[in-house]
C-alpha cells in the first residue's frame, strides 16, 4: 500500500480523464492519474474529429503545439444505396478562419499531447497500470483504488472513473450497470496514407484544409450504424460501426461491411493507391440519455464514455467527455476550496454543472432518438436510402416519359414499399425525435 | 554494490512505417520503447541487487526525449537514471557512441561510485551491430563476457562472477575478476513488473541529464557525425518480390495423378528446375 493520500486519482487518460486531471492539477490539488495502456492515447481509438471551443476551455493557446490534423472546411452527408450517393455538402471559405472550430486528430498523438500538458501542470501519470478494484470503506464510500501492481493500494479523497465505455471499474462496484448490446456500438476504422499532394488534389484542398464525410444507407444492411471518412494530413481515416446488437442478432460482420464500404464506388476511388497502415475498433456509447447512469456517489465520479456521454447524432463524444471531465473537476475544486468531504450530497453539484451545460441539454434533445432508429432501422437505413435514390435517378434521367409519369412513379414506390400509414408515421415519430 | 545497465531508446520495430514515396523510416509518430535485448540485460541486473543488495544505475545515450525510457527502467525498479544528451553526439555510430557511454561511465563512477558491473543488451534492434557493448569494455579496460545466458554465481567478497556464455556448439562456463561487462542474451529472464513505490517513484524522479561537458568529454571530435567513421551510403526499401500463389486443382481420387498435375504445374512456372534436380539426382 502506498502511504501518500491524493486529493484525486483519475483512472483513464482519454479525453474525459485529461480534462479531468489537467483542470484538477491547475487548481493547484494533488491528482494522481492511471492508465492501463502503455502511454495516454495508447489504448484510444476514435475518428477522429476535434471540436475547438472544448478544448480551449482547457487549453486556450493549443493551436501553438497541438498535434492537429486539418481543419474541417466542407462537411459532406451522404445517403448511399448500394451504387450511389446522394449528398447534402457544406462548403464555407468561413471555415479557413485564423481559429478554425473543428479539426481531424489521431487520438495516439494528441492524447498524448494533452496528457503532457496534465503532467506539466503537476499531474503524477502512472501507465500500464490497471486500476483493478474501488476500495470502499465499511460505509461503503469509495476511498481508493486496488492495481495491478504489487503493493498497489492508493488512497484518495474522490475517485473520477473515466475509464471509457466499457470500464470495470464501476461496474465491478456495482456503481453502475454493464452497458446493454443495443447502447453500444461497435465501431471499426483504418488508417489509408497517402501523399499529403493526393488527398489535397482528391477532395479539392489547399494545404491543412480538411474534408469530412458522414454516410449512412445500404452500407450498414438495415442495422443502425454510420460510416465516415475523415482526411487528415498523410493519411484518411475510414471506418464504421454499427450497434452490437444488431451484430448479434445479424449474419454481418464489422470488418465485412467496411470492405463493402470501401469498395463502393464512391468511396474507392478516393482511397486508391493509399497504403493501409492501421486497422482499430472500439465500442462507442450509443444509448443517449436514457442510458446515462448514475453519476456520482460517496467518493466517486463517473465522466465521459463511462458514463454514455455521446451524442451519437451529431457524432460528437469526446467534446462531452472534456466537458464531463472539466466540470467534473471543478465540482471537486469548489468543494474542497470549501473544505468540504467529497460525499454524495456535496458531488450532487457536479451533476447540476452537467444538467444545466449543453451536455445533458443536447443529450434530452435527442432522448428517443436511440430508439426509433434502433426499432426503425431497417426502414431509416434501407429501404429510405434505396427509395431516395431511385426517386433522384428517376428525377435526372431523361427518356422520354412524362415529368408526371415520373412523379407518380415515384410517389407509388414510396407508397408500396412504406405505405401511407407507415410513411405518416415515421416523418411524425422522427420529427418528434429529433425536436 | 553498484551496477551500471546502459539502455538504448528505439523505435518500436512492430510500429515503424516506411514512408510510401520517399522510402525514408517514418519516426514521427512512432512509439518507442526500450531495446528489448536491453530489458534482459536491465532484469539480470535487478535480480542480482535483489539479491545481493547495492544499487542499478541506468545510462543512455539519446535525445531529450529518451528520457522517457530511462522513466521507464525506474518503473521496472532501477535506482537511479543518467541521460547523456548533447547536439554534438547527434549522428553517432558505434566508435563514437562507445566513447561517449565510456566518458559517461566514468562520470558515473566518479559521482556514484565505482561499478562492480556494466550490463548491455546483446546488440540493438535498430542498428544490429552488437559492437557498443564491447566498445565500452575495451576503452574502460573491463573483462568482457558477451552473449552471457545465465549468471551462475556472484562472489561479491572474492570479487569474481561465474557466468554461462552461448558459443557456438554448446555452453561455455566462464569465470572473470570483477569488474566486468556482460552483454546479456534474449530469452534468459522475465521482465518483471515494477511495483505501485516503483512506479510512483518513477513517474517523479528527476533524471540526472548530463551534456557531453558535464560527463567530462573534452574531445568533441570524437563524438558524434565528426567523431564516426562509419557512413550510411543509402537507404532504400527492397524491391517487393513477384512471387505469387498458384492453386493446382487435385487430379479426381487419385493421388499419384495429383502429384504429376502439381510436379507438372511446377516445372511450367520454375523451367531450370527439372534440369537441376536432374544434375543433382545424376551426383548420387
Amino acid at each position: 500500500m502506498i502511504d501518500e493520500t491524493f486529493d484525486a486519482i483519475v483512472v483513464g487518460a482519454g479525453m474525459s480523464g485529461n480534462a479531468c486531471a489537467l483542470t484538477l492539477a491547475q487548481r493547484g490539488l494533488k491528482v494522481l492519474q492511471l492508465e492501463r495502456g502503455e502511454y495516454a492515447g495508447s489504448k484510444n481509438v476514435q475518428g477522429a474529429i476535434l471540436y475547438a471551443d472544448m478544448l480551449e476551455k482547457l487549453v486556450p493557446d493549443f493551436r501553438e503545439d497541438a498535434p492537429l490534423e486539418r481543419h474541417v472546411l466542407e462537411q459532406r452527408f451522404w445517403m448511399m444505396d448500394d451504387t450511389s450517393h446522394m449528398g447534402m455538402h457544406y462548403r464555407s471559405d468561413d471555415f479557413n478562419e485564423a481559429r478554425p472550430n473543428r479539426y481531424t486528430i489521431i487520438r495516439a498523438q494528441f492524447d498524448k499531447w494533452l496528457s503532457r500538458k496534465a503532467q506539466e501542470a503537476g499531474v503524477t501519470l502512472l501507465c500500464e497500470t490497471t486500476a483493478t478494484e474501488l476500495i470502499q470503506d465499511a460505509y461503503g464510500r469509495v476511498i481508493g483504488v486496488r492495481t495491478d501492481r504489487t503493493g498497489g493500494i492508493v488512497h484518495a479523497d474522490v475517485v473520477v472513473l473515466a475509464e471509457g465505455v466499457n470500464g470495470l471499474l464501476g461496474s465491478r462496484a456495482g456503481l453502475r450497470a454493464v452497458p446493454k448490446a443495443e447502447q453500444v456500438a461497435l465501431a471499426v476504422k483504418e488508417m489509408h496514407f497517402l501523399p499529403s499532394e493526393t488527398i489535397d488534389a482528391r477532395f479539392n484542398l489547399k494545404e491543412n484544409e480538411g474534408v469530412v464525410i458522414e454516410a449512412a444507407g445500404t452500407l450498414s444492411k438495415g442495422m443502425t450504424g454510420m460510416a465516415f471518412l475523415y482526411t487528415n494530413k498523410e493519411s484518411i481515416s475510414v471506418g464504421l460501426g454499427c450497434l452490437v446488437s444488431d451484430f448479434r442478432d445479424g449474419q454481418e460482420t464489422p470488418y465485412g461491411l467496411l470492405e463493402a464500404f470501401k469498395r463502393h464506388p464512391s468511396i474507392a476511388p478516393l482511397l486508391a493507391g493509399s497504403e493501409v497502415k492501421e486497422y482499430a475498433a472500439h465500442l462507442i456509447p450509443e444509448g443517449g440519455y436514457r442510458a446515462v447512469p448514475q453519476l456520482y456517489g460517496d467518493g466517486w465520479l463517473v465522466v465521459g464514455d463511462a458514463a454514455q456521454f455521446n451524442n451519437a447524432i451529431h457524432r460528437e463524444g469526446s467534446n462531452l467527455a472534456m466537458t464531463t471531465g472539466r466540470l467534473a473537476a471543478e465540482a471537486i475544486f469548489q468543494i474542497k476550496s470549501r473544505r468540504e468531504p467529497c460525499t454524495k450530497a456535496n458531488l450532487a453539484l457536479y451533476k447540476t454543472m452537467v444538467e444545466e451545460s449543453f451536455v445533458m441539454k443536447d443529450l434530452k434533445k435527442y432522448k428517443d432518438m436511440p430508439a426509433l432508429l434502433h426499432t426503425q432501422s431497417r426502414n431509416f437505413f434501407l429501404t429510405y436510402p434505396e427509395l431516395m435514390s431511385k426517386a433522384a435517378q428517376n428525377f435526372l434521367r431523361v427518356d422520354g416519359t412524362p415529368k408526371i409519369d415520373k412523379e407518380k412513379a415515384t410517389w407509388r414506390s414510396f407508397v408500396q414499399r412504406r405505405s401511407w400509414p407507415g410513411l405518416i408515421g415515421d416523418a411524425f415519430r422522427l420529427a418528434r425525435a429529433w425536436r | 554494490m553498484h551496477i551500471v545497465v546502459c539502455l538504448k531508446q528505439v523505435p518500436d520495430s512492430a510500429q515503424i512505417r516506411v514512408h510510401p514515396v520517399t522510402n525514408t523510416i517514418m519516426r514521427q509518430g512512432v512509439p518507442t520503447v526500450i531495446n528489448p535485448y536491453d530489458l534482459f540485460a536491465l532484469e539480470e541486473a535487478l535480480r542480482l541487487r535483489d539479491a545481493h543488495g547495492g544499487q542499478v544505475t541506468v545510462l543512455t545515450m539519446g535525445p531529450p526525449m529518451a528520457s522517457d525510457s530511462l522513466r521507464k527502467a525506474l518503473a521496472y525498479g532501477a535506482d537511479r537514471a543518467v541521460l547523456l544528451t548533447d547536439r554534438f553526439f547527434a549522428g553517432s555510430d558505434t566508435l563514437a557512441t562507445s566513447f561517449a557511454l565510456s566518458a559517461a561511465i566514468a562520470k558515473v563512477s566518479q559521482t556514484f561510485g565505482a561499478p562492480d558491473i556494466v550490463f548491455t543488451g546483446k546488440q540493438t534492434i535498430d542498428g544490429d551491430t552488437a559492437q557498443v557493448g564491447p566498445g565500452i569494455a575495451k576503452r574502460l579496460d573491463l573483462l568482457q563476457l558477451t552473449y552471457v545466458a545465465r549468471i551462475a554465481e556472484l562472489d561479491l567478497a572474492g570479487r569474481s562472477i561465474t557466468v554461462e556464455r552461448r558459443a557456438e556448439g554448446g555452453v561455455q562456463v566462464l569465470r572473470t575478476r570483477l569488474p566486468c561487462l556482460i552483454t546479456m542474451l534474449e530469452g534468459t529472464n522475465e521482465m518483471r513488473r515494477g511495483s505501485m513505490a516503483d512506479a510512483l517513484r518513477a513517474a517523479r524522479a528527476e533524471v540526472v541529464t548530463w551534456s557531453a561537458a558535464d560527463a567530462g568529454i573534452e574531445d568533441l571530435t570524437k563524438c558524434g557525425l565528426r567523431g564516426s567513421p562509419t557512413v550510411v551510403k543509402r537507404v532504400f526499401a527492397p524491391a517487393a518480390r513477384a512471387e505469387t500463389a498458384q492453386m493446382v486443382p487435385p487430379a479426381e481420387r487419385d493421388a499419384a495423378a495429383s502429384a504429376e498435375v502439381l510436379i507438372d504445374a511446377l516445372f511450367t512456372r520454375a523451367p531450370a528446375l527439372e534440369a537441376d534436380l536432374a544434375r543433382l539426382a545424376a551426383g548420387y
